[in-house]
């Protein structure tokens, strides 16, 4: 008699059990109050990134399309996985010789986004992009040139 | 391998290869069970899917360039592991970093703690069947990755620290958002009471299930919420207090009844613990430099050094060797899920088949973090 009281017990605790983890998902079925699902690509127009937001990395230039990049290098050297590679060139200004950038090269298929290199740049000419939809069709895609054409360097007033 | 093969004796013995692609695994991780019908006689690991070679690429590179590399072992715990080698350059070169930077640390440490023991809920009740539990733990958790993408500029990998330091000051609204999330989360922890805890059917599969005696927890090197279990004491944070943790009150979580609820429960204490240490550090974070200046290029000098951290799933150590290079001439990670995933043999041995996903769950293994 006694294992048959138990054994009711048991079951009634079970179902008891149950219905308490039940009693949550259908508050929520009712009250949907919070819905935190994002309908993307639908929200695109308002999607936005948070400000420190690492997407690709990109060269800050101004309106008259010069940047500040020096072509020192030291970016490639901090790079760990080594997706920028730094061609610089020789210019002549005013009758001297001066080491000028050429094509800043960034493969973004081996970049980690680790921040070392935009973090580490001294004349602050690289940054990180908002855009977070980087697949493309073809992986030469990947392959960056960073500086815009025919971009010159900023003067430093 | 031989021994496995020898202990078929009987025709109803069979193996049965659970992974490498098995969703209850969480990762490649392939494991060969040895099964009489439906009693699991033993099971042996194969590691090395997704291995990457990380402690060899860490010897090519600087110092801060490891950082980010450490955010790929255990992608869930990515800042402690991060926090770990910056603790070992400074205590090399003995810079010593401001308050600011030890209360950020510690925070970050403790969010990233919360958010890994949600993933950790949520797939622990999937794996258990209970799939509602993982878009609540996932709804949750996604607070905490936005407080993270808003100071770090990462959700999962966030390669925040670095030698000296951290990489960025934290954002403006960095402490309204933790202040939030934490209202957030203690309303939310007692629906997961409700849903998972109190469960008849969780109750049954957890309770007296994977029994690891704090002996073998010991022998085996099971740390963590885990070894802590099993009544076994190692919490890093108590016993070598590092950045804030020697200021903060907070209790070490250990239950000594060894089996799987034991596991779960410490999690889930491990919860209040965290969202505590935060409350007594968010108000009282001190000013000063969030960076430290280090050389441009940092050179450890030669000897040998060891720093361990109290990881989301336990104790992580790195061992650097160094030969006054600025890269290290050997560098060695120490991951507590290669020493728990050793235990599970042991664990498993004479249960059913079904209840070496529970055990497995309730370890929390993070196979990356395995292969390395």
């Amino acid at each position: 008699m006694n294992a048959i009281v138990e054994y009711i017990k048991e079951v009634l605790g079970g179902v008891k059990s149950l219905l308490t983890g039940l009693s949550v998902t259908v508050k929520y079925f009712f009250s949907p109050g919070e819905i935190v699902t994002q309908e993307y690509p639908e929200n695109r127009a308002t999607l936005k990134m948070f400000d420190r937001f690492r997407g690709n990395v990109y060269m800050i230039h101004n309106e008259q399309n010069q940047h500040t990049c020096t072509g020192c290098g030291i970016c490639e050297m901090n790079c760990p996985n080594g997706s920028i590679e730094v061609i610089s060139k020789t210019i002549v200004v005013d009758d001297k010789k001066k080491k000028a950038l050429d094509k800043h090269i960034y493969r973004m298929g081996m970049c980690t986004f680790c921040g070392l290199c935009v973090k580490s740049c001294p004349s602050k000419s690289l940054a990180f992009g908002q855009e977070f939809e980087n697949s493309v069709y073809n992986r030469s895609d990947l392959t960056r040139i960073l500086n815009k054409p025919n971009s010159t360097i900023a003067i430093k007033q | 391998m031989t021994n496995t093969i020898a202990n078929i004796d009987k025709e109803e013995d069979y193996f049965l290869n659970l992974g490498p692609q098995h969703p209850s695994t969480h990762g490649v991780l392939r494991l060969l069970v040895n099964l009489r019908g439906e009693v699991v006689k033993d099971l042996k690991p194969y590691c090395g899917y997704i291995h990457r070679g990380i402690e060899k690429m860490c010897e090519r590179n600087t110092y801060p360039q490891i950082i980010h590399l450490t955010d790929r072992l255990d992608y869930l715990s990515a800042h402690q592991n991060n926090e770990a080698v910056c603790l070992l350059v400074e205590k090399a070169l003995g810079v010593e970093v401001s308050d600011r930077v030890k209360y950020i640390r510690t925070i970050m440490s403790e969010l990233s703690r919360i958010a890994s023991h949600l993933l950790w809920w949520s797939a622990f009740g999937m794996d258990l069947g209970a799939l509602t539990t993982f878009f609540y733990g996932l709804r949750d958790r996604e607070h905490i990755l936005d407080i993270f993408e808003e100071t770090t500029g990462g959700r999962l990998l966030q390669s925040y620290n670095c030698p000296g330091g951290v990489m960025y000051d934290i954002h403006p609204n960095f402490q309204k958002r933790v202040k939030e999330c934490l209202v957030h989360l203690k309303k939310k922890l007692p629906e997961y009471d409700k849903l998972l805890t109190g469960n008849v059917i969780f109750k049954n599969r957890a309770i007296g299930v994977g029994l690891l005696s704090k002996e073998d927890a010991i022998s085996f090197g099971v740390t963590g919420p885990s070894g802590r279990g099993s009544g076994f004491s190692c919490d890093i944070r108590k016993l070598e207090p590092y950045s804030a943790y020697d200021k903060v009150q907070f209790d070490e979580i250990i239950r000594t009844e060894c089996d799987s609820m034991a596991r779960y429960k410490n999690r889930i204490d491990e919860f209040y613990q965290s969202m505590s240490i935060i409350e007594q550090l968010i108000d009282n974070i001190p000013d000063g430099d969030y960076q430290t200046k280090m050389k441009p290029i940092i050179k450890l000098p030669e000897g040998q050094y060891y720093q361990r951290v109290e990881s989301s799933r336990g104790e992580f150590g790195v061992f650097v060797e160094s030969r006054g290079e600025k890269n290290p001439y050997r560098i060695k990670f120490r991951s507590p899920n290669l020493a728990n995933l050793s235990a599970l043999d042991h664990m498993v041995r004479g249960q059913k088949i079904a209840d070496l996903i529970a055990i497995m769950g309730s370890l929390d293994l993070v196979i990356p973090d395995i292969d390395r």
